[in-house]
């Protein structure tokens, strides 16, 4: 590199190479991204057109009254989806209350607080969380933190406050409880690792100003580094919401697989993704079939809502119209 | 730095495909080298597959044909078996009349081999075998009897101190042939379970919490006191989980095993005779156990590739005789002499 002659004869290469291949290489490039790029985007709609043409039958059948219906009767095919969507809100949601809080904790502690010799074997035990397959979270759950729930936590709060409509009893074990609580700490490690990079990521001048002007470090962070980082936080938020969401097999074998709806946490409840992969292979009749694909339909619809909510918060918080 | 990374890991890339590609010729030769041998594929039920998976490998030793097996489920079996992409399907609950105006060609079905299923339940202390009616069966899974102490099980098990404790029941959350037999046997015994419920692979539960699959029901009745729930008898036997007796249409108290499924089988045959696919729940005779169900093999009648189909018909022969053996030692339910008779002239049915 430091030989002027290579160097000459270095950019002479480059001109020829610009004039001849790199016009193509680029357009092939261009061609190749959009492609890529498109063929998402057809999946996308491929995907929605594919199930709403398998649930029309079934969109015929009970018309709105699938989305409000309770019923789920594979014997007499009366179909209602209610339980769970039901079920899917309050696993997810009751998720994410437990989770967020956790995740940021731990997300603040690695990127701010801990001792650099520290950081890395927290980051890595996070990351070896996500790493574990969701049957193993399942079977974890049914052997160990379920019954360890039951007899700890879920009986004593029922004896307690079990004429408070959220803990009714009888308590079993697998519940909304256990569900809520698994589908956290699976969630915990992609919300805590993708924070931790977004905070990272704050120009550390941001925090040299903010000590500069007297602020202590609890302030630094709360007012600099997390306002800064507020946006991507709130992607790795609405990243957990999704797997929360998405999630069946862990919660499956946790969740008591009950079609019905309850505000109690100690009773067991139904998702809309455990039902499918539960009674999909076996559901031979078409009504049944395409109920089951209206479901699905319903998950789709719902995580787009999600989605299409996210964004809009996202773009909010952006353009500074929330504060905190 | 980037691109030498970049760089390994294509050459990596390309020797694994070189490595697949050298591994997978001298296999591919071989089969060809043997071409004269078969690859008979088959698929569905779940229940049968561990018992498949032995006789094909039995089998395999004895002749050199191979059977594939794949278990994906008695209605996938089906639908495959329907679409023709399969050779045989297997299936816990046999083809409707209904679902047979649905086929387009031809075909038989037979029982090969039977299955009992455990009232498994979980009493800390209790290991003897409680003594369970067909109504306070339905009852309890009805939701109606709701404590293991309840005069109505107490009466039946006057020797047994039962606990004060709720009954919780337990069932299979994914669609299976195994609830079929359970819910079409409750449905025999009581007509109000058959009008409030009735019998299928999944049913609206009336109470209780559902587990996937075997294992999930036997895991859950395990792990959790008071607890009943149905699996198939090796799982109730390999968990040592405790299981009742069931009073059958005798009226004697009859546990689930070998010998009592197979007599279950044996007090079908008029029934079979006249309609293949009649269930054998609640079957008569003294020493038969109620909750017993048949696997079936759909076969086609008019096949195209005749070769392969005789040696098809070879395999279920052997199945059908000496596989029954096999199935005894893997805690399956042989069939009667007399079926296994019925089954090998609906097998002479295929050319």
């Amino acid at each position: 590199m430091n030989e002027p002659a290579t160097d000459a004869a270095a950019s002479a290469r480059i001109r020829r190479h610009s004039r001849s291949t790199a016009f193509w290489s680029d357009r092939l490039f261009r061609a190749v991204i959009i492609a890529s790029a498109s063929v998402l985007g057809l999946l996308v709609l491929f995907f929605a057109y594919e199930l709403w043409q398998s649930s029309t039958l079934s969109i015929r059948t009970f018309g709105w009254r699938f989305w409000v219906s309770r019923d789920w009767d594979p014997v007499r095919e009366k179909f209602g989806a209610l339980p769970f969507i039901w079920g899917t809100l309050v696993t997810s949601i009751g998720a994410l209350i437990l989770a967020v809080p956790l995740s940021l904790g731990t997300a603040i502690f690695i990127a701010e607080v801990a001792p650099r010799w520290l950081q890395q074997p927290v980051s890595f035990v996070v990351e070896l969380l996500a790493a574990i397959p969701s049957v193993v979270y399942g079977l974890w759950g049914v052997f160990v933190m379920v019954p360890w729930l039951r007899e700890h936590v879920q009986i004593p709060l029922e004896q307690r406050f079990g004429h408070i409509p959220l803990f009714q009893g009888p308590a079993v074990g697998v519940s909304m409880m256990a569900a809520i609580l698994v589908l956290a700490v699976m969630i915990i490690p992609y919300i805590t690792a993708v924070s931790r990079e977004v905070i990272l990521a704050v120009p550390q001048s941001q925090r040299e100003a903010s000590y500069g002007l007297g602020a202590t470090k609890w302030e630094t962070i709360r007012r600099v580094v997390l306002r800064y980082a507020r946006v991507g936080i709130l992607g790795a938020i609405i990243l957990g919401y999704g797997r929360a969401v998405g999630e069946t097999m862990a919660v499956t074998m946790v969740i008591g697989n009950r079609p019905e709806i309850s505000l109690s946490l100690l009773q067991p409840g139904y998702t809309m993704a455990s039902v499918i992969a539960n009674e999909f292979t076996e559901a031979t009749s078409p009504l049944y079939l395409s109920s089951l694909t209206e479901i699905g339909l319903l998950l789709f619809v719902i995580t787009l809502l999600i989605n299409a909510l996210a964004r809009f918060l996202v773009w909010r918080v952006s353009r500074g119209e929330v504060r905190y | 730095m980037q691109r030498k990374v970049v760089c390994a890991t294509a050459w990596a890339l390309v020797v694994l495909a070189a490595a697949i590609v050298v591994g997978c010729a001298p296999k591919k030769q071989a089969s060809t080298d043997s071409a004269s041998k078969v690859q008979i594929t088959g698929a569905g039920s779940t229940f049968v597959y561990p018992l498949m998976s032995r006789w094909s490998s039995e089998y395999a030793k004895q002749t050199g044909v191979q059977v594939n097996y794949q278990s994906i489920g008695s209605g996938g079996g089906i639908q495959q078996f329907k679409e023709g992409t399969i050779d045989f399907g297997a299936t816990d609950v046999a083809v409707s009349e209904e679902e047979e105006k649905t086929f387009t060609r031809p075909f038989v079905q037979f029982p090969v081999v039977a299955g009992t299923e455990a009232v498994v339940y979980n009493l800390p202390g209790i290991t003897q075998n409680l003594k369970l009616t067909p109504d306070v069966l339905v009852d309890i899974f009805l939701g109606k009897v709701k404590k293991w102490n309840d005069a109505r099980i107490a009466q039946l098990n006057p020797d047994v101190q039962l606990p004060d404790m709720n009954i919780v029941v337990v069932h299979r959350s994914d669609g299976s042939g195994t609830t079929y037999i359970f819910t079409d046997y409750l449905s025999t015994v009581s007509s109000e379970w058959e009008q409030k419920v009735g019998r299928g692979k999944s049913v609206s539960w009336p109470t209780g919490v559902g587990a996937k699959g075997n294992e999930g029901v036997t895991g859950q009745v395990k792990q959790l006191p008071g607890a009943i729930g149905y699996v198939e008898l090796n799982y109730a036997r390999q968990n040592n989980l405790a299981f009742a007796a069931i009073q059958n249409a005798a009226g004697q108290f009859v546990l689930p095993s070998q010998e009592t499924g197979t007599a279950a089988t044996r007090a079908a045959l008029e029934r079979l005779q006249q309609d293949v696919r009649s269930s054998i729940v609640n079957m008569p005779g003294e020493n038969a156990y109620p909750i017993t169900g048949f696997v079936y093999v759909l076969l086609d009648k008019q096949p195209k590739d005749t070769a392969k189909s005789a040696e098809m018909k070879k395999f279920f022969e052997w199945v059908l005789k000496d596989g029954q053996k096999i199935a005894a030692e893997l805690d399956y339910v042989p069939l009667a002499e007399e079926v296994v008779q019925m089954s090998l002239q609906k097998l002479a049915e295929v050319p």
